[in-house]
């Protein structure tokens, strides 16, 4: 297959076009460009297409830069700002993976003439009778199925994640052992677009400004202030200045960005028994109503035993801090490794 | 479609724009300098004196063909460090405002901003529009120290009337230094008319069939000048730093063959050009040219392929083996929307579909012609996706 491997510059996606070449397909390599602003933490640097180029030269293969900023801009920053505008918790890696990596890239890469395109995620696509799966990667402390479950057969027809059947130790001794520059870089951490030096404070408070809010309880008495309630997550305890009378620790459970409140309660407070998921987007077909799934709420947390009818995923446990925003993903209760997809917290 | 002609890892270059190859004679002037004659002309030994003489000799034909005195010449690494040097070094002899058009490349725009100057707005063919020129001297008078207008632009090939820019400059902000960043054009136009109301060219080597990383900046006798590298006081303390001799007499070299072939390379370019526009016409359909060609440069071709972005335009030519350009590159090597298109008011969706063909003096008939066919084949391809 001709095959245009996405280079972040990172470890993975070098082991990813090396293994592709190893198995003789022919690989090409492209770096995107996504963000056009400052950037210390993520995969756009001039420093780390540096990386990815070196690596192709390396492995003697072409490598091409793609600048997609302004898309970028617009189906992952922009929503990611109006998210948190919102009072809400968005995941930027999702609308990336959605929009970019496996849209606009992916178109790029079929007409220019590729077969497929793959990238350095910890993550497996199956072929069965039935269609492609999305399946967990091997390293489940690395899996990224989480993040992708937006992908449905149409693109996963056309995906290749290498290193997926790979633990990452098992990925950077690979890259060792083939010399590649990247060998002991570190995994990218974060939000790319978000600044170390600047954090999410500095970055929102640019580009839509930050308010003071009332902290209140439950009852609506004040208890204190902060400084930027669109910086507030669900489930947070620190900086809310809210010790609390009772002594006991205080969670932020409702934001509300309009009215410049917060409102802190109990841990029982977060507790949420289901939540209606916003945008589903399925691997396949939806789970059948009232079918049981595991439903997991954050990159590397644990997949819980839930229900799933009209378009509500009903856990067996409440489960804590559950953020409108926030990606709930669904996987096979039976076939535990199988995603089936997910959507929105609302 | 015409009937392609190219060979399976045949090489179409047409980039020159970009850069061009080096000429066998420079390479050939270049050489003893590299080896044997290795001296440095400031010495004062027989070594040093060998070096010194080629160095002196190279400066005379720079001049001859620039329409300056030898004196007048300073070589520099290159033409961003002419341009600098041209735009930074007398704000700060003069102080006042540096003013520049937004379609300048961008060692002469980004060192306007950095100097804290003012850009100027462009006509829609990237040229100095005098009228917006005016009225930003007009709205800073008594400050302005130095206009710096292009010559040629780089990127769409339009050629600047520069006695028009020197008559608004010399009536609006009298006393003004005048600057032009020549680099694109030196390899086609005569600059002792063009350049002829400048105080300040710059010119770069490699773009004429010299060597990449020298260059000069013509600074004209009177012109205030402050340097940017401090040291041993060469190039009349203009520009400290042992000269590169080897570049420089490659450079000299280069550029007064450029100027012996410029007229029978200027009208073979201009048919091969005009041979590359047609094919493009019937074959691609949809082409918009950006520049009217007898405006432009004779060797460069601009255009917007409907349809076809060029980023991946210029991946799928580059596996037919044609080289080409699509816009301003950045450190990274992405494509972005060019700062020249957007100056002169095209969309910057219909920026992103730019092509830009430029033709040099090894261009083959052959060349066109496959490069055309390359085009149309990928254009389809694009547009069907």
């Amino acid at each position: 297959m001709r095959v245009l491997v996405g280079m972040s510059g990172g470890v993975d996606s070098s082991v990813a076009a090396a293994l592709l070449l190893e198995q003789g397909h022919e690989v090409v390599g492209a770096t995107l460009k996504l963000w056009g602003g400052a950037s210390d933490s993520g995969c756009c640097s001039v420093a780390d297409v540096d990386d990815a180029r070196r690596v192709a030269q390396q492995l003697g293969v072409a490598h091409h830069v793609f600048s997609f900023t302004d898309d970028f801009d617009e189906h992952v920053v922009a929503p990611y700002v109006a998210e948190h505008a919102a009072g809400r918790t968005p995941n930027p890696c999702i609308e990336c993976n959605r929009h970019l990596k496996f849209d606009r890239f992916l178109r790029r890469a079929l007409v220019l003439g590729f077969d497929a395109v793959a990238t350095g995620h910890h993550a497996r696509v199956a072929v069965t009778q039935a269609g492609f799966e999305l399946r967990r990667g091997a390293d489940q402390a690395k899996d990224q199925s989480y993040v992708l479950h937006v992908l449905g057969q149409e693109q996963l027809a056309r995906i290749l994640l290498p290193v997926g059947d790979l633990r990452k130790d098992e990925v950077r001794r690979r890259a060792a052992a083939l010399g590649l520059r990247t060998a002991a870089k570190p995994d990218s951490q974060d939000v790319c677009f978000i600044t170390a030096s600047g954090g999410r404070s500095a970055f929102l408070g640019a580009r839509t400004g930050l308010h003071p809010a009332d902290v209140v309880d439950r009852g609506g008495a004040p208890i204190g202030r902060v400084d930027a309630v669109e910086l507030v997550t669900i489930g947070q305890r620190r900086g809310l200045g809210a010790a609390g009378g009772t002594g006991r620790p205080r969670y932020a459970v409702e934001v509300d960005v309009p009215g410049r409140r917060v409102v802190v309660g109990d841990s029982d407070d977060l507790l949420r028994g289901s939540v209606q998921l916003a945008k589903p987007s399925w691997v396949d077909t939806p789970p059948a109503d009232g079918s049981a799934v595991l439903a997991q709420i954050s990159a590397h947390g644990p997949a819980l035993v839930a229900r799933w009818a009209t378009g509500r995923v009903a856990w067996t446990q409440p489960q804590r801090a559950v953020a409108p925003g926030q990606a709930v993903v669904l996987y096979d209760a039976t076939d535990p490794d199988r995603c089936l997809g997910g959507g929105t917290a609302s | 479609m015409a009937p392609s002609t190219h060979v399976p890892g045949r090489v179409v270059y047409l980039d020159n724009a970009a850069t061009t190859p080096l000429r066998p004679e420079a390479l050939e002037a270049m050489l003893p300098f590299l080896t044997e004659r290795f001296g440095n002309p400031s010495g004062g030994h027989r070594v040093a004196r060998e070096a010194r003489l080629a160095l002196d000799e190279a400066r005379d034909e720079v001049a001859d063909v620039l329409g300056c005195g030898p004196g007048e010449v300073v070589f520099t690494a290159g033409g961003t460090e002419a341009d600098n040097l041209a735009v930074l070094g007398v704000v700060a002899a003069r102080g006042g405002t540096a003013v520049c058009p937004a379609a300048e490349h961008h060692a002469v725009l980004h060192a306007v901003l950095a100097a804290g100057g003012r850009v100027v707005g462009t006509g829609p063919d990237a040229a100095v529009d005098p009228d917006q020129l005016a009225a930003a001297l007009d709205d800073l008078r008594g400050e302005v120290s130095v206009v710096s207008a292009m010559a040629a632009n780089n990127e769409v090939g339009t050629v600047t009337p520069l006695a028009e820019v020197a008559a608004v400059v010399a009536e609006r902000a009298p006393g003004a230094t005048l600057h032009t960043d020549a680099v694109q054009a030196a390899g086609w136009c005569d600059l002792r008319t063009l350049a002829a109301p400048a105080d300040l060219i710059s010119v770069a080597a490699h773009k004429l069939g010299g060597p990449k990383g020298v260059g000069c900046l013509v600074v004209r006798a009177g012109t205030p000048l402050r340097p940017l590298l401090h040291g041993g006081g060469q190039e009349r303390e203009r520009r400290s730093g042992t000269q590169d001799v080897a570049g420089v007499v490659g450079f000299a070299t280069a550029l007064r063959l450029a100027a012996e072939e410029r007229a029978e390379a200027g009208d073979r370019a201009r048919a091969l050009r005009a041979r590359l526009l047609d094919l493009l016409q019937r074959q691609v359909g949809r082409v918009v040219v950006s520049v009217p060609l007898e405006r432009a440069l004779p060797g460069h071709l601009h255009v917007r392929v409907n349809g076809c972005e060029g980023e991946a335009m210029l991946v799928l030519l580059d596996d037919a083996g044609v080289c080409a350009s699509a816009g301003s590159a950045c450190a990274s090597g992405a494509v972005e929307p060019s700062h020249v298109l957007l100056a002169m008011g095209v969309p910057k969706a219909e920026a992103l579909t730019s092509l830009r063909l430029s033709i040099g003096r090894a261009t083959t008939e052959a060349d066109v012609v496959d490069a055309a066919a390359a085009v149309a084949a990928a254009a389809a391809q694009l547009r069907a996706g």
